[in-house]
């Protein structure tokens, strides 16, 4: 894919990427994931660019990890750092109002929402106690989302190991669900999927396969919706250079102004699927504590 | 592209971590205590109202059904007037013809023995009053038992009253 666009790009646009060349993106290349891709600089061209802190990498345990601050590094904390701003301000003054207004209405219009359509209708009233990270979820995910559609913004959220670090994080939520409300010898029973102790060779792995599936599933839908926007909207953009004609470049843009609507409501819908798919599963476990066979076999809708 | 980068993935995690553990203090946990307390709030003040509100309807029949007893008594209490103001006027008619029937009853008879006593002396006098004319123009006496003949024998030539 990258190799693709690389040659479509130096093919049709090597105007325009002739700029982005010169910096040398994360890829060492000059093509349109430039936008998407990681990248250890912040791009404000015609304006600069800011170099990013570069860090040795790490060696933990074979694995070698580079903590050095890249572009969607940045994104990340730019997301994190307005979304402390917004919420704890919409706090401020929702404790203060007895009626709320303004931002404390639409910020708690989110809560109200996260409460009763994702963690109550998913995991009933259990569900309230993990209402603090349902929402910082839904909250992160969606300014991530949205930041991509900003100028000169980026969406940390298009980066598979972003979208994997969250999704790890909602593997630990959802397994720590399970074991709180089925107690940890009922968890580990459940994992034989109460089948004869002699089907448990085949059975403990394909169980334990399906505890990965769901949030790796998380994390490609969060990271290829986000990632397959962009690149909608960048191929289109493209269409101008490759008609080499300014009186064309209006379709494109025309174009490109309904796909970026579509973003906005997609940025939204995927921070709602990824909340409400992690409140699903962690229901899932929670429900399984209320049931008094062991059986797994049971009608358990997996989505 | 697919590429994980572990050193984002661990930066992905600790910056959530920090992120929920600030939000969940400083945010969520306010946030959603206001939200609680304002639904309590309006849940209380619903019922209150509700409870209100059944309150003055209940009332409001009371004063309604009393009001319509009211109105009953009232229309009772005029009718009996009615009847009764009927009644006096006719008992007193009734006595008042009585009495004057009795009056003109008393006056005729009174009347009557006017009429008798009025009558008893002018035959009287008259019968005197001839004797002397007569006395006079016979000039001689008459005993007693012809003169009470010829005073009868007048009279009766009487003509009734």
């Amino acid at each position: 894919m990258n190799i693709f666009f690389q040659e479509h790009a130096q093919h049709a646009a090597t105007d325009t990427v002739a700029a982005a060349a010169s910096h040398g993106g994360g890829e060492g290349g000059a093509d349109m994931m430039h936008h998407i891709l990681d990248a250890r600089e912040l791009d404000f061209s015609p304006f600069g660019h800011i170099e990013l802190p570069h860090f040795p990498p790490v060696e933990i345990g074979g694995v070698s990890i580079d903590l050095s601050i890249t572009k969607h590094v940045v994104f990340l904390w730019a997301a994190a750092l307005i979304l402390v701003v917004v919420a704890v301000t919409a706090a401020r003054k929702n404790s203060r109002d007895r009626v709320p207004r303004g931002l404390g209405n639409l910020i708690e219009l989110f809560v109200v929402f996260v409460r009763d359509e994702i963690a109550v209708l998913n995991m009933g009233p259990a569900g309230l106690r993990y209402m603090p990270y349902l929402l910082t979820t839904f909250f992160f995910i969606l300014i991530m989302n949205l930041s991509g559609l900003v100028p000169y913004g980026s969406t940390a959220t298009g980066n598979v190991s972003v979208t994997g670090g969250l999704a790890l994080v909602a593997f630990v939520m959802i397994q720590g669900a399970a074991i709180r409300a089925q107690g940890l010898g009922h968890y580990i029973k459940h994992l034989t999927g109460g089948v004869h102790w002699a089907l448990w060779p085949i059975m403990i792995p394909i169980e334990l396969l399906g505890l990965f599936t769901k949030p790796f599933a998380l994390m490609i839908r969060l990271f290829a919706n986000m990632v397959g926007g962009h690149i909608v909207i960048l191929s289109l953009l493209g269409l101008i250079f490759i008609f080499r004609s300014y009186i064309f470049a209006p379709v494109p843009v025309l174009f490109v102004i309904g796909i970026s609507m579509l973003e906005i409501f997609v940025a939204f819908l995927q921070a709602y699927i990824f909340t409400m798919l992690t409140a699903l599963f962690m229901g899932l476990g929670i429900k399984a504590a209320h049931h008094d066979g062991d059986a797994h076999g049971e009608v358990e809708p997996y989505v | 592209m697919l590429d994980p980068n572990p050193g984002l993935i661990l930066w992905t995690i600790v910056t959530f971590a920090l992120l929920l553990v600030v939000l969940r203090k400083f945010a969520w946990k306010p946030l959603l205590k206001a939200l609680n307390e304002r639904e309590n709030t309006v849940r209380n003040t619903l019922e209150r109202a509700e409870a209100a509100k059944a309150e003055a309807e209940r009332a409001l029949e009371e004063n309604r059904a009393r009001l319509a007893k009211a109105e009953e008594e009232s229309q009772k209490i005029l009718r009996e007037g009615r009847a009764l103001g009927e009644k006096l006027k006719q008992e007193m008619t009734e006595q008042a013809n009585q009495q004057s029937r009795r009056l003109v009853e008393q006056a005729r008879q009174e009347i009557e023995r006017d009429k008798e006593a009025a009558l008893s002396q002018l035959r009287g006098e008259v019968s005197a009053l001839v004797l002397q004319v007569a006395g006079k123009i016979l000039n001689e006496t008459i005993d007693d038992k012809k003169h009470r003949e010829l005073i009868d024998e007048s009279l009766r030539n009487l003509p009734k009253n």
